[in-house]
């Protein structure tokens, strides 16, 4: 008989919140506001587009534009495919070693969203361990955590990279480690950004830890980590991810203005920003497609997503609401 | 059961810093400054009964009742419940077992649940916190009593808590209160923020559970009525300090300090007997900087010159205990009660 | 028999939402007199903050008068520009809010918004109207006006800023002052201050009051007629004396059972049980009903209107003749 009537209230425990999950999202303001908005439709379409590009380019690309045997130096500098000299094996045409615009521009995206998106983890990641930590012990571990901040902050991220980059080339003698050079900048470019999201989440931890459950939680004894980790983190998480999607357009800036410069990543590993350095030389003797392209899809890129931030602020503003 | 008292509070006082900032201090040449939020506390609940604390803003009622519990550290006195200190710097391990067995109630039913957790989960953290629930199933089970137990639906435990309104809410709470069993619980504004219509049935249930399960409180309120419903003793706090306690009776029917007398005379009359309220005179002073003497002279109709240098301790005496020179010197009697008319001095 | 200052006439308040328009005040009516308190009470979502909102034309949207009448000394105000009501609001109505940070501008001296306060909307020179800040700082009780006269908002205790507040309202001499919660966020002692000064001025200058409150001690002692609020509508309307002595609908019952007294050694409060419904799911017919002890067939079907009775009224069918209660009210 126990054993008929035990499923019962396990399954109704297991599905019913799965249910209610999904018509909570039906009828959610943030849907509603989404759906009413066609700019963000739009902009969350175009980086949707490219993020599935840079996802999938080994499969859509026409070509690999990093394998020696496609490439072959009679078909550089083939304007794109709609003009006289065009050819249709590719569509943008091509740049001066005979490498696919299109698929480099797919690849380059890859590299370029790759470090957008590892430096944005890495530096919310300081940031919020950070900031919780600052925010919830306050005192002197506070004003240390602030005073590095604001040291920080005194410093152009352009500068930080450049003087990063500096040092690692120092320090490894030189030579320019192509799989160093990627990580490298991840780094420059995170340890830039950390500092927007230590502040906004002790700000906003500074709030939380002194509301009654977060006092109801310490009154049991439940250790400031965990308290930290399970009750205040998913209370402040809101506010990171609106300046984490921003930063994510602002990262991927920054990492093409850096290759641009010279010391991002190099043109065997090309990202939108190295793209276009490397059309840079050729705008100006005729063969503007080699940097147009990667900045057409650079700007559509930030634009998109900074469209899709803006968005997710209003919306998950209250006071806009 | 023993007849020592469960909690007992000595010369309990918590002094915080409110100064500015080293760097301004030192810049602008302002003075560190102290703000006394509770000094020389003093009390003691026996099990089973309810003692209320009642002031106004600023008395520091909520800073003791956070000091009895553990939440904020005293800078002086101490805090004994069940013979073990809360405040002793050693015997760690038997103020964790003593954990399970305090709990606390919170004036604002928004903030004491957090808003991205589950209620089941919101009611379970003290059986887990305290291995009270053995597995997964009985914790379920256990949840779906206490909500049964508050009056709520035991379906209820997959919402979230900004589905419910705010009386349900604070039966929320109220669950997870007495989830891991406590006998001491501390209830700091629980209907505050409530209409009365709800307000009446927290209280109800409150000392319902009382009954039920011989539970002790320590109840925080500004709301004398509130307080003269739920307390079997009183104490009133002055910026502070203890000014009075009283058995809840006695302290309706014959208020000694007059603070208390002025308090109860500001209580709405619902009776419309035509007494109307009596206007006091002044507002409580910054505790900042707090009159010397006792704290209540620049409002009091029966100061002297004694109250204006010497504070007045509370004296112990039966049936209340009372911190006022002209009590002490037999200036003024225990009042007639308040509602056939104040005395005057 | 001299003219209501304020007539409000079947006033209803809607607020379209996305899922469907929902009516936070319906067909609430009520006048008041010169020199009178009309206290309005309810529990929070009755809408008697809504319906006050509305009466000086401050709704938040989308929030609108769907219907009904707003009338101030006979001439209809609730269809009016907002330039038009904004002269009004301070000039002929007062208002008085709970945070009194609300009503005054931090970054002004509390003199200078007096005087403003006093120049547009009437004529004299800036001396005169400092003066007449003056005396008003000295009749709503602030000790040493002239020397704080200067003061900054925040140099003010809470209930010295209520204070100012109260100055600022009766600085137009309006003939009506809208309080909504004005003893709320106060300490009980100082509460009783501020009672009793908003009794002393409304007799003095004759002003009529509307006093917005879910505080049923503040009422009793300061209002001279009490309309009790519930779900939107008004449940009961009268005297102070008899709603609060003999209530009729069994929500004023109830509640007035709910308040803890001090001289009372009941073991129990009295309580009802349920919540105020949510304005979305506000029931059909009375909307007290499923929450009402004396509940019969007709509250479920039919929504009551306010019915005479003696001196009150009360929107209860165990009152209406032509239904058939089951008991009779206490």
């Amino acid at each position: 008989m126990s054993a008929s009537a035990t499923p019962t209230p396990l399954e109704s425990a297991a599905t019913a919140p799965e249910r209610k999950r999904w018509a909570a999202l039906r009828d959610s303001d943030t849907l509603y506001s989404f759906l009413h908005s066609k700019v963000t439709i739009a902009a969350a379409i175009v980086t949707l587009l490219i993020i599935c590009g840079a996802l999938f380019a080994p499969w859509i690309a026409p070509h690999n534009p990093f394998d020696l045997r496609e490439v072959n130096l009679i078909n550089s500098n083939l304007p794109p495919a709609w003009m006289a000299e065009g050819n249709k094996d590719f569509l943008l045409g091509t740049d001066d070693q005979g490498r696919d615009i299109l698929s480099t521009i797919l690849y380059g995206s890859r590299i370029s969203l790759s470090v957008g998106i590892l430096s944005v983890a890495f530096a919310a990641i300081v940031g919020i361990v950070l900031g919780l930590v600052a925010g919830y012990r306050g005192g002197a571990v506070d004003t240390v955590i602030m005073r590095i901040a604001d040291v920080q902050l005194t410093f152009p991220a352009i500068l930080i990279a450049l003087l990063i980059d500096g040092s690692v080339r120092a320090m490894v003698g030189g030579q320019r480690n192509e799989e160093m050079v990627f990580w490298v900048l991840i780094f420059s470019i995170g340890l830039s950004f950390w500092v927007q999201y230590a502040r906004t989440v002790r700000g906003s931890t500074m709030v939380e830890k002194s509301k009654d459950y977060v006092l109801a939680a310490r009154l049991i004894g439940i250790h400031p980590i965990k308290i930290l980790f399970r009750h205040v983190l998913p209370n402040v998480i809101g506010p990171v991810l609106v300046i984490a999607t921003i930063n994510l357009a602002l990262a991927v800036i920054l990492e093409a203005t850096l290759s641009f410069l010279g010391v991002g990543l190099p043109p065997t590993q090309p990202s939108l920003g190295t793209l276009i350095s490397i059309g840079n030389n050729y705008l100006f003797s005729g063969e503007w497609w080699i940097a147009i392209f990667p900045g057409i899809t650079l700007a559509a890129l930030v634009l998109a997503v900074n469209l899709v931030g803006d968005w997710l602020r209003d919306a998950l503003n209250p006071k806009l609401r | 059961m023993s007849t020592e008292p469960l909690v007992t509070v000595e010369n309990l006082g918590r002094i915080y810093d409110v100064s500015k900032p080293w760097l301004n201090r030192v810049v602008e040449r302002a003075p560190i400054q102290l703000l006394t939020a509770a000094a020389g506390v003093t009390f003691s609940i026996a099990r089973t009964e309810t003692f209320a604390l009642v002031g106004e803003s600023g008395s520091g009622k909520s800073t003791v009742a956070k000091m009895v519990v553990g939440l904020v550290p005293p800078s002086s006195g101490e805090v004994t419940i069940d013979g073990i200190s809360m405040t002793h710097r050693r015997r760690s391990s038997e103020r964790e077992r003593l954990r399970r067995r305090i709990q606390m109630i919170f004036q604002a039913p928004y903030a004491s649940l957090n808003p991205r957790w589950r209620v089941e989960n919101i009611i379970a953290e003290p059986l887990r916190a305290f291995s009270v629930a053995q597995n997964a199933d009985e914790q379920h089970k256990r949840v779906g009593e206490l909500l049964r137990l508050v009056g709520l639906d035991p379906a209820d435990g997959v919402k979230y808590p900004h589905e419910f309104s705010g009386g349900q809410r604070q039966r929320i709470a109220i669950a997870r209160a007495l989830s891991a069993q406590p006998e001491f619980i501390v209830c700091d504004e629980p209907t505050s923020a409530l209409d009365v219509s709800v307000q009446a049935q927290i209280l109800n249930l409150m000392r319902d559970l009382q009954r039920q399960f011989g539970l002790t409180y320590l109840f925080i309120s500004h709301n004398l009525a509130v307080v003269r419903h739920m307390a079997t003793r009183i104490g009133v706090m002055y910026l502070g300090r203890l000014v009075e306690v009283s058995p809840a009776r006695e302290l309706f029917r014959a208020p000694r300090h007059p603070y208390t007398r002025m308090l109860l005379d500001a209580v709405p009359d619902l009776d419309l007997t035509e007494r109307g309220r009596k206007a006091v005179e002044g507002e409580i002073p910054n505790p900042i900087t707090p009159p010397p003497g006792c704290a209540f002279h620049p409002r009091c109709p029966y100061a002297f010159e004694r109250c204006r240098v010497e504070r007045p301790v509370l004296l112990p005496s039966a049936p209340a205990s009372v911190a006022c020179h002209a009590v002490e010197e037999g200036r003024i009697k225990p009042g007639a009660g308040v509602l056939e008319g104040a005395v005057t001095p | 028999m001299t003219d209501p200052v304020l007539s409000v006439r079947n006033l209803r308040v809607e607020f379209p939402t996305r899922r469907g328009t929902l009516t936070a005040v319906d067909d609430v009516s009520f006048d008041i007199m010169p020199g009178e308190v009309l206290g309005v009470v309810g529990e929070s979502g009755a809408g008697k903050s809504m319906t006050g909102n509305a009466v000086i034309g401050l709704l938040e949207p989308p929030g609108r008068i769907a219907g009904g009448e707003i009338l101030l000394q006979g001439q209809r105000i609730d269809h009016l520009p907002y330039e038009a009501m904004r002269r009004i609001r301070g000039k002929r109505i007062g208002m008085v809010f709970q945070d009194p940070l609300t009503s005054l501008d931090p970054l002004y001296r509390v003199g200078e918004q007096l005087v403003e306060t006093i120049l547009t909307h009437s004529k004299m020179s800036e001396t005169q109207a400092r003066a007449r800040a003056l005396e008003l700082l000295n009749e709503v009780g602030i000790p040493a006006a002239k020397a704080r006269i200067d003061a900054y908002p925040h140099q003010f205790s809470g209930g010295m800023r209520q204070r100012v507040v109260l100055a600022l309202a009766l600085a137009a001499r309006p003939e009506l002052v809208i309080a909504d919660e004005p003893t709320t966020a106060l300490d009980v002692s100082v509460q009783a201050q501020i009672i009793a000064l908003i009794k002393r001025l409304c007799a003095q200058y004759g002003v009529a009051v509307m006093l917005i409150t879910h505080d049923m001690g503040v009422i009793a002692e300061t209002a001279d007629r009490v309309a009790v609020m519930y779900a939107g509508r008004i449940a009961e309307i009268g005297p102070v004396r008899n709603v609060v002595k003999s209530p009729y609908h069994p929500y004023t019952q109830g509640l007035m059972g709910a308040i803890p007294k001090l001289d009372s050694e009941a073991d129990r409060l009295t309580q009802i049980p349920g919540a105020m419904p949510r304005l979305n799911a506000i029931p059909r017919g009375c909307a007290f009903n499923p929450r009402c002890a004396h509940v019969f067939d007709r509250c479920r079907a039919e929504r009551p209107e306010l019915i005479p009775l003696e001196r009150s009224a009360a929107a209860c069918w165990l009152y209406d003749k032509a239904s058939q209660p089951a008991e009779t009210a206490s």
